[in-house]
């Protein structure tokens, strides 16, 4: 058994290694960014220990567990789960094409915010001028690996990126916003923690982050040098909220592939049969793997009948409703 | 038209839900009325299954009895269930739910529904956007028989020759519950019995020489024609 607290431990070391290593011994590194790579290290400590509390609870650690089992016997499904879970999530176009659409905003313009900001702050990928000042080169470890014109559309493309995705990203909380605002189910279970606070955390993270943009573009640099720490609180408040609020489930939907892939093995495997209506409900797996499940957790549904024991486990849910309606009738004398 | 509630059983926090599902008539009024409600839009939530179909009128209506101690929340690897402060047992949290089927396996009174393309587990969640601000969830709202019934403990057990109990023995598991279920008097919880009801494959306690047996019914109606 891992303690969360010496795998947040080695989440953050790890990190600083891949930071001093990638950076060349800090000779990359942007001093500028110092305080995102504490901030970084300190949220990765976090999100060990986060997921490890997490991942050890006897359901988790279950699916976890028989995922890695798996995984080698259906390398494929993995790849293809992956895919359609975590990239292009296509469930939630089953929930609604208004959520789906909100939701690829948000998460692809988050996404990409992270792919281009991460690195940099790391040191692991850097800018330099290449033969004259009018060449940008793209370094990534320290190797070069693209070469552009600053009046390239390349560079335009590249200096805006990250306004690129914040615009995604306001799209999104738009959508967002406009759904808890309007939808009455919505707001009938939403609470402010879960529901809101991500949202305006990310809304303060876009906009002061444009605001930078403003100022340098439009603004001769007025109060960038203000603005440069308020954009760094914004997004140290994000980075420690990811572990600890609703956008953790970023790294629960990794078990959603782990599921994908216990339900094709439980397919081929032997079926469960009701004990009372003898229709197939689950695999046997996944109620055996339940039993298991609900004994670590404390609950014991298992019934001493003279026939032996049975587990309410291997009752179907239908049989359920039935026996709690003869039961109920039967105290009655009905 | 949903019923207005009755004034004087506020205030809110002493309105419980009574199910009793001896009373059901099996009108599927609830289950009409459920698919309304604004959290779960054109789903209904609540399940209503006959008994034996064959040999029975009994009907089965469940909803979600709103654990203590909940087990769908607990076997949920997602931490997507949640409690709030009254004890209600929420619907899976949209952003977390990864539609494993465990809570639907695990729950003792078989509540949770699966939308499997979805990856969502969905249930009966009491009508939150009605009970939360003081309405009759919409089946208790429209059942006609009472069999689901929200208002004041004190209004139940003075109209009622059964009592409310929100305790049910599941082999050697006790489950206790925010809804009620009228019981008889002296029984402080409901045992469950599974062994005679698994003889053949079938609930040998409705069998056709059972007296009201619809089939049964049936049989002395043909039997009595002249030949």
């Amino acid at each position: 058994m891992k303690t969360p607290f010496s795998i947040g431990l080695v989440f953050a070391g790890l990190l600083i290694l891949a930071i001093y290593l990638g950076s060349h011994q800090m000779r990359d590194f942007d001093p500028a960014l110092k305080w995102y790579a504490v901030a970084s290290v300190l949220g990765a400590f976090a999100v060990g220990y986060r997921f490890t509390v997490w991942a050890q609870r006897p359901p988790s650690r279950m699916y976890f567990k028989r995922g890695l089992e798996l995984a080698w016997r259906y390398p494929w499904l993995l790849v293809k789960s992956g895919g359609q879970k975590m990239t292009a999530q296509t469930f939630i176009k089953e929930r609604s094409y208004y959520r789906w659409i909100m939701h690829l905003c948000l998460s692809g313009g988050c996404t990409l915010t992270f792919v281009v900001t991460f690195p940099l702050v790391f040191g692991w990928i850097h800018f330099d001028v290449g033969n004259t000042a009018e060449i940008y080169q793209v370094k990534a470890f320290g190797a070069v690996v693209r070469e552009f014109s600053v009046h390239s559309l390349e560079a335009k493309l590249m200096f805006n990126i990250l306004n690129i995705a914040a615009l995604f990203v306001l799209v999104g909380l738009l959508m967002a916003g406009w759904r808890r605002l309007t939808n009455a189910g919505v707001r009938a279970v939403q609470n402010f923690t879960e529901d809101i606070m991500p949202l305006l955390i990310i809304f303060a993270v876009t906009a002061t982050g444009f605001m930078l943009t403003v100022s340098y573009s439009f603004l001769k640099g007025h109060g960038h040098g203000l603005l440069v720490w308020v954009h760094l609180f914004t997004v140290v408040v994000l980075i420690f909220y990811i572990p600890f609020g609703k956008l953790f489930h970023m790294f629960q939907r990794l078990c959603s592939v782990c599921v994908s892939l216990y339900k094709q093995a439980g397919e081929e495997g032997p079926q469960s049969g009701c004990v009372v209506c003898h229709d197939v409900f689950a695999s046997q797996m996944h109620v055996d793997d339940l039993k298991n499940v609900l004994d670590q957790l404390g609950f014991n549904y298992r019934f001493a009948t003279p026939k032996g024991e049975v587990h309410y486990q291997d009752i179907c849910p239908k049989c359920r409703h039935r026996l709690l309606a003869v039961n109920q009738g039967k105290t009655l004398g009905r | 038209m949903v019923a207005p509630i009755d004034q004087s059983e506020l205030p809110l926090d002493n309105l419980e839900f009574f199910i009793d599902p001896s009373r059901c008539i099996g009108c599927q009024a609830c289950v009409a009325a459920c698919g309304e409600c604004d959290t779960h839009r054109g789903i209904p939530m609540i399940h209503l299954d006959y008994v034996d179909r064959s040999t029975s009128v009994q009907t089965a209506p469940v909803v979600c009895m709103h654990c203590e101690n909940p087990t769908c929340a607990m076997v949920c690897p997602a931490d997507a269930i949640k409690q709030d402060d009254n004890g209600v047992v929420l619907s899976a949290a949209h952003s977390r739910c990864i539609g494993c089927s465990n809570c639907t396996l695990a729950c003792p009174f078989g509540v949770p529904k699966q939308q499997i393309e979805m990856q969502l587990m969905m249930k009966c969640d009491l009508c939150y956007d009605r009970s939360s601000v003081g309405k009759k969830p919409m089946c208790a709202a429209v059942c006609p028989s009472q069999a689901l019934h929200y208002g004041s403990r004190t209004k139940v057990e003075a109209h009622r020759g059964e009592v409310p109990c929100n305790k049910f023995q599941f082999g050697d598991q006790t489950v206790k519950t925010k809804v009620n279920m009228m019981t008889a008097h002296g029984l402080d919880t409901i045992p469950f019995d599974v062994a005679d009801f698994m003889p053949q494959g079938n609930l040998a306690a409705f069998g056709r020489e059972r007296i009201g047996s619809p089939d049964a019914a049936e049989d002395t109606v043909w039997e009595d024609l002249p030949a």
